[in-house]
């Protein structure tokens, strides 16, 4: 039970990593690959409908903690206390940029909201997993380069895939560089770990750079989700022995009742989860136009100053 | 000042601040998702123009409540290390629950009705505001069955130092969740229709049309039945804390002394003979715990320590609550009668619905201080101290510096959704639905 519940958990990190990835690197890449206003606001249309839901990724990750294994949830966030805050923070901002965005008379600050939003997350997340596993601020620091790196690739697969035109075509630019920096961080923060999926999300990593750069959108990003699931996976293999510092999962973990119940629940809802989120992106699977000017009430495209 | 007191400021700060925006979404989410059916069932124009006026009010509002709604979560293990790791085992199951059940439905359905006006079928998106707005109702149903088990808890054993659960179900039917839940639920209503009445007084004194009153009409039933749910639950409320947190009942009576036949004190110095004891038990010669006897008791039963929270906050909390809350279900009953039948709204009454929306939120707002800090000093009651919850690895710096940022940025959020707030609601329906032709081509006006 106590493995399952650590499966479960890991299950949802992965899929708070791999769909909150690509929010965040288009969230921090739209402004530098849209000109005027209407293409920013198709840049971030992408990821409308969605970034919500997958936001609750992180949440039902962080309860599912709470409830299997709360001396590892609270242990992880009161020793992490300032890089979390810092995390809440930047979801705070890029949360409401994204909301009010569309609300408001000049987007500045809703716009440095999701990029700064955006990036402090993406960071971090990787700084606090880095250090979870290993002392110093080196190791925190390549963790989090590593995150930022790969959301940025990410996301710009994912606004390559989703948009036309313009748009599309700096993202697509905007990938290759970001794969050229990405495979060597990820060199760098995976070899530590050195086990099989970390060898296997480095070179999916640089099958995603190689498949953008040949314009094959769908299978680009199909390798660079495939490489957050096998990053997040190398990393919880090793938190399976140890998830804190002198703690183990059985001591971590709530007793078998508890885990029972909650594994019933997990089973008949996730099923449920998974439809309808799925359904949302068959919904939205449209590209988002970028081609011509999109002309709004009260809002000139192309007139507001990023 | 410690890091334990900053640490009870930071919660306090955070969860009164959420609540804010809560009630709004619970309510106002309903409303819009009945105004769209209304629009549906009669195909009248102006129920469209309603439904995205109040619809983009929601959304302004939403936004906040996810937001600091995503700190509690984090909050617990943050701040609250020794709490978590006593109660996760039961605590954390309809915490969990709420995510996997609630959130998801209403972030993803939500997601779905603000980008699904051309994409989706009618009454497909119809049923897709309908699933957010029942997703924020179930969640307020886990998060209160979580925080009632904190005041009353059941269903668990102690373990090597570790609440452990042993049966859920009983845990989801707490007695004082059950009696929470409607409470705040409707309390919520009150709010969102206050909210509502407040909107439409402001319009009622500009324009005459009829869209307002038909908005001001619903509004004022649904805050008078909201209002009726809210007095029958509290006075419920009233009797299982009787039964549950005597100590909380006797401090917000300022009842020093077990009294038989005990009197309701209205104010200090104001009584009214008996009416505690019957309000408390049913039964007018029941008696009532006071507080100085019930420190003996406590003292005797846990140890030596002061079991008494603070009497002044504890009092006035809960008048602040009846009196403001009341107030406003009053005004909507009033309004209810003067307007039947065709009557049109005084512009009295237009200005003084303007009231509806500040005083049912401070009487929330109340509500909780007299919930939660009565409850102290202990976090589980019986089981763990406040001062025993706090994270011990934590330093007075961090969590200055955490409530500092906090503080900052929702101050400064705070200021934002007010005026952005005001500005909707001063454009009015016109300009917020343009030809719908325009509109339905490009979804891109929601964002
Ligand atoms: C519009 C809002 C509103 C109104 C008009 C009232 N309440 Fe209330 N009350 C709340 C909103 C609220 C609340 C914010 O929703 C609380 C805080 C915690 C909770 O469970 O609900 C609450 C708590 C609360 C509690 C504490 C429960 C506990 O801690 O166990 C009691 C005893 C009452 N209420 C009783 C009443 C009575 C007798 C009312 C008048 C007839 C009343 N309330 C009106
Ligand atoms: C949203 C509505 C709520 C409000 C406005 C609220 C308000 C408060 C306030 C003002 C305190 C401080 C009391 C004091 O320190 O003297 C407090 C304490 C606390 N509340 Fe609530 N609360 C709410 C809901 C909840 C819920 C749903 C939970 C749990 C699920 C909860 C858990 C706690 C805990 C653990 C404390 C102890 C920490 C402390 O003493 O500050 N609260 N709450
Ligand atoms: C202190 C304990 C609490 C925690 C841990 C908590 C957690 C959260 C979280 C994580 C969200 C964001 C969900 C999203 O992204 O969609 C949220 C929103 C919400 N919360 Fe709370 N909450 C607390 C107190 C309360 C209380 C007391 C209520 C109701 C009475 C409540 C009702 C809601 C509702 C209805 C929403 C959805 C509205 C929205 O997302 O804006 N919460 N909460």
């Amino acid at each position: 039970m106590i493995e399952f519940w650590f499966v479960i958990i890991a299950f949802l990190w992965t899929g708070y990593f791999v769909l909150e990835g690509f929010d965040f690197g288009v969230g921090m890449l739209t402004p530098l690959v849209s000109r005027n206003a209407a293409e920013q606001r198709a840049g971030l249309q992408t990821i409308g409908p969605v970034w919500d839901g997958n936001e609750v990724w992180l949440i039902t990750a962080v309860g599912a903690m709470f409830a299997a294994f709360p001396a590892w949830y609270a242990g992880m966030f009161s020793s992490f206390y300032l890089p979390v805050t810092l995390i809440l923070v930047g979801l705070i901002v890029r949360g409401v940029g994204l909301e009010w965005r569309g609300k408001v008379d000049n987007p500045f600050w809703c716009d440095l909201g999701i990029v700064v939003g955006s990036a402090l997350p993406a960071f971090l997340w990787g700084a606090v997993f880095a250090g979870l596993l290993f002392d110093g601020p080196v190791a925190a620091l390549l963790g989090g380069a590593f995150t930022l790196a790969v959301c940025v690739l990410h996301g710009a697969v994912f606004l390559a895939l989703r948009t036309t035109g313009p748009v599309r075509r700096r993202a697509r630019t905007a990938a290759v560089i970001a794969g050229g920096v990405t495979i060597p961080v990820a060199v760098a923060a995976l070899s530590g770990l050195g086990t099989i999926p970390a060898l296997a999300a480095m070179a999916a990593l640089a099958a995603g750079t190689a498949l953008i750069w040949r314009r094959r959108e769908g299978w680009a990003f199909a390798a660079t989700a495939g490489a957050i699931v096998l990053a997040t996976l190398a990393v919880f293999m090793e938190l399976r022995m140890r998830p804190l510092p002198g703690l183990t999962l059985a001591e971590a973990a709530s007793g078998p009742y508890t885990l029972t119940m909650l594994s019933w629940i997990g089973l008949i809802t996730l099923p449920f989860v998974l439809g309808y989120q799925g359904w949302t992106y068959w919904v939205f699977r449209k590209r988002v136009m970028t081609g011509r000017p999109v002309q709004v009430a009260g809002q000139v495209a192309g007139a507001p100053p990023r | 000042m410690d890091a334990l007191d900053l640490a009870r400021w930071q919660f306090g700060v955070t969860t009164v601040y959420h609540f804010l925006f809560v009630p709004l979404t619970i309510g106002l989410g309903i409303f819009v998702a009945g105004l769209q059916t209304a629009w549906h069932r009669t195909g009248n124009e102006q129920y469209l123009k309603l439904t995205k006026f109040f619809g983009k009010l929601f959304l302004i509002n939403f936004a906040m409540g996810v937001v600091t709604g995503i700190v509690q979560e984090f909050q617990f293990g943050m701040n609250w290390s020794e709490y978590s790791t006593f109660v996760g085992d039961v605590f954390g199951a309809p915490l969990a629950m709420e995510a996997l059940l609630a959130f998801f439905m209403e972030s993803t359905f939500l997601g779905l009705w603000i980008f699904g006006w051309d994409r989706l079928p009618k009454r497909v998106h119809l049923a897709t505001i309908w699933a957010a707005a029942i997703g924020s109702n179930l969640s307020a149903y886990f998060i209160l069955a979580a925080n009632a088990w904190m005041k009353h808890p059941v269903g668990y054993e102690v373990v090597d130092g570790r609440a452990r659960m042993t049966d859920l179900w009983a845990v989801l039917t707490n007695s004082t969740a059950l009696a929470q839940v409607p409470h705040v639920i409707a309390g919520s209503f009150v709010v969102a229709g206050g909210f509502v009445l407040a909107v439409s007084g402001y319009w009622l004194l500009r324009t005459r049309a009829g869209m307002w009153r038909s908005a001001a009409r619903a509004a004022l039933l649904v805050t008078a039945l909201a209002g009726a749910v809210v007095a029958i639950t509290g006075d419920h409320s009233a009797r299982l804390m009787y039964e549950q947190q005597p100590m909380k009942l006797a401090s917000a009576e300022g009842l020093e002394h077990d009294t038989q036949g005990a009197a309701f004190s209205v104010v200090p110095g104001i009584e009214i003979p008996n009416l505690l004891s019957l309000l408390s038990d049913h039964d007018a010669d029941a008696t009532v715990q006071g507080t100085e006897d019930l420190q003996r008791r406590f003292e005797a039963e846990f140890g030596p320590g002061d079991y008494r929270p603070d009497q002044n906050v504890v009092f006035w909390s809960f008048r602040v609550m009846i009196v403001f809350g009341m107030t406003t279900v009053g005004l909507s009953v009033l309004g209810l009668w003067l307007t039947r039948r065709r009557r049109p709204f005084p512009a009295w009454l237009s200005r003084a619905l303007l009231l509806a929306l500040p005083l049912p939120l401070v009487a929330v707002i109340a509500g909780w201080l007299l919930s939660e800090i009565g409850r102290q000093p202990w976090t589980v009651t019986g089981e763990l101290l406040t001062a025993a919850s706090v994270s011990p690895g934590v330093s007075l710096a961090e969590v200055a510096i955490s409530l500092t940022i906090f503080t900052l940025l929702y101050g400064a959020l705070a200021v934002t959704e007010v005026v952005l707030l005001a500005r909707h609601v001063r454009k009015g329906v016109e300009e917020q639905a343009p030809a719908p032709a325009a509109e339905t081509r490009e979804p891109s006006l929601m964002y």
